[in-house]
């Protein structure tokens, strides 16, 4: 960032909404908005708290097992998309509406369906990641260069070896792009899926905090989510960046 | 089309390492790529094919290493006929089709990974293959640090590496710089003598094409069929500069090009972007 013809880091422009945030808090306008030293002090209260502690482990749990199968999945749907047209065919059509469609409507459905717990949640964060993870998948496996498959099947190797030692590395870089985009949306579908059952995990706890205006207190969680999806987001990144080198020259 | 002799046991020490008879492919959508192309590729000697574009070279050297079929004919290997890839074949591409994620060791050691051959054994043989082919000190580097002349010795190291007695180069060098070109050609010259391969090699430069070939196929277009073979008369002793003015490889480039001419006028004529 350039400001005034200076360099600034990045970093420096969220201090600045710190401050306007901190200005505003203070002023006491809108009740929405506590002083953001007392949104910082809460995180501590609230990450250290019993309560917390319950709903991040049942959360955890519900994205952890739905990301698994979303990746499992994804991976595995998109790269028969990709290697056979007419799975490509039949299912993208699919795969785009679910991708685009607000999945949120579903889930009050999904509450009928599998009752107010573990499989609803679950569900939920798999409806969410695993489209995206199995069109990216696609794009990367059909678009391996004829060349390096026909240099693998020149040199003997088998079906197996193809997709194992040439096709999953070479559409590695977009199957990376689409898992980062995966955890991101799994984690909007876990919260999502709780705010609408209301009664576990993180999603009870915005509820809870919300409806008792402890807005401190809900602006801390709403925080330690995002640290959370961030540091999910930036551990993708770093690989993803390993492997930028060689996604330009393929 | 003539029709080769056709020898009574298969696998005499003078029978050509590859005898391709009445190569025809039809491309889906009705094209005909290649009608009856036939042409033997004798044992230990290189052997070049060469035609305007869309004569279907690059066709007829995949169809020999077995990466696609003939639509009717057949690619005889060593007697027996070709249903797939094999061991004796090796291939080096146009664009070196080099495995972008893995080092040079691990790239020219490929070959053999996949044919089982256990990892010390392999990075040993391709170490020896990538001081042969001026790459040493590069083992550990990747593909993108590479130029493209580099690169395409990698290509010809892994085809080396596994020692196929065949080796089958599309365009190997269309890709690398003029310098560089020459200079991979002296060096090609010098690993064939050395290693004793029989080489079917697509180009479509004329002089590279006489330069290091023993036998040259010509091939007419749509749909390609051999024109003629030619097979230059060179003193292969002296250096590079001499042989370039040797009375054989400029009689070589001049009958070729008397070949290849009508086509190119014919391409000059052309409306652009005619169907053919």
């Amino acid at each position: 960032m350039i400001i005034a013809g200076r360099r600034v880091p990045m970093a420096f422009s969220l201090l600045v909404w710190f401050a306007i945030w901190e200005v505003v808090g203070r002023l006491g306008l809108v009740f929405l908005i506590p002083p953001f030293t007392d949104v910082l002090a809460a995180i501590g209260t609230v990450a250290t708290s019993n309560r917390f502690g319950d709903a991040a482990l049942i959360t955890l749990q519900a994205f952890t097992i739905g990301m698994a199968l979303a990746l499992v999945s994804g991976i595995g749907v998109g790269f028969l998309m990709g290697r056979v047209r007419a799975i490509g065919e039949l299912m993208g059509m699919w795969a785009n509406i679910f991708e685009s469609s607000p999945l949120t409507a579903i889930v009050p459905a999904l509450m009928a369906l599998l009752g107010f717990g573990m499989p609803t949640m679950i569900v939920t964060v798999f409806l969410f990641s695993v489209w995206v993870i199995a069109l990216d998948t696609q794009v990367g496996v059909a678009h391996v260069s004829q060349s390096l498959l026909e240099m693998g099947r020149s040199f003997g190797a088998s079906r197996r070896e193809l997709l194992t030692k040439i096709v999953l590395f070479a559409a590695l870089p977009e199957i990376l792009a689409g898992v980062r985009l995966g955890l991101i949306r799994g984690v909007k579908g876990v919260i999502i899926g709780q705010l609408l059952i209301a009664i576990v995990g993180i999603g009870y706890l915005f509820e809870r905090y919300s409806r008792g205006f402890l807005m401190a207190e809900f602006w801390a969680l709403l925080m330690l989510v995002f640290a959370f999806a961030f540091a999910l987001s930036e551990t993708v990144g770093f690989f993803e960046r390993r492997v930028a080198a060689y996604a330009t020259t393929r | 089309m003539t029709d080769a002799a056709v020898a009574t046991d298969p696998a005499t020490a003078t029978d050509p390492a590859v005898r391709v008879v009445g190569l025809t492919k039809d491309f889906p959508g009705g094209t005909r790529a290649l009608e009856g192309v036939t042409f033997d590729v004798p044992a230990g000697e290189l052997t070049s094919l060469i035609g305007p574009s869309g004569c279907g070279k690059t066709t007829t050297l995949k169809i020999v290493a077995g990466l696609i079929p003939a639509t009717s004919g057949e690619v005889i290997v060593k007697g027996r006929p070709v249903t797939g890839p094999g061991p004796e074949r090796a291939f080096v591409f146009q664009d070196f089709a080099l495995l972008p994620w893995a080092t040079v060791l691990r790239n020219v050691a490929f070959g053999l990974e996949l044919r089982g051959v256990p990892k010390a054994e392999r990075e040993a043989t391709a170490r020896e293959y990538i001081g042969k082919a001026n790459l040493g000190g590069f083992e550990h580097h990747y593909p993108h640090q590479l130029s493209g002349g580099m690169r395409q010795r990698v290509g010809l190291a892994r085809a080396l590496a596994v020692d196929a007695d065949i080796l089958l180069m599309d365009e190997p060098f269309a890709s690398v710089d003029e310098q560089i070109r020459r200079a991979f050609q002296e060096d090609l010259l010098r690993l064939l003598s050395e290693e004793r391969k029989t080489v079917l090699f697509v180009t479509h430069s004329i002089e590279e094409a006489v330069y290091v070939s023993d036998q040259i196929v010509i091939l007419t277009r749509g749909p390609g069929r051999v024109s003629n073979a030619v097979q230059p008369q060179i003193a292969r002793d002296g250096t590079p500069d001499e042989i370039r003015r040797n009375q054989g490889y400029l009689d070589a480039v001049e009958e070729i090009w008397g070949q290849l001419r009508s086509y190119v006028e014919e391409d000059m004529r052309a409306p652009e972007g005619a169907d053919r």
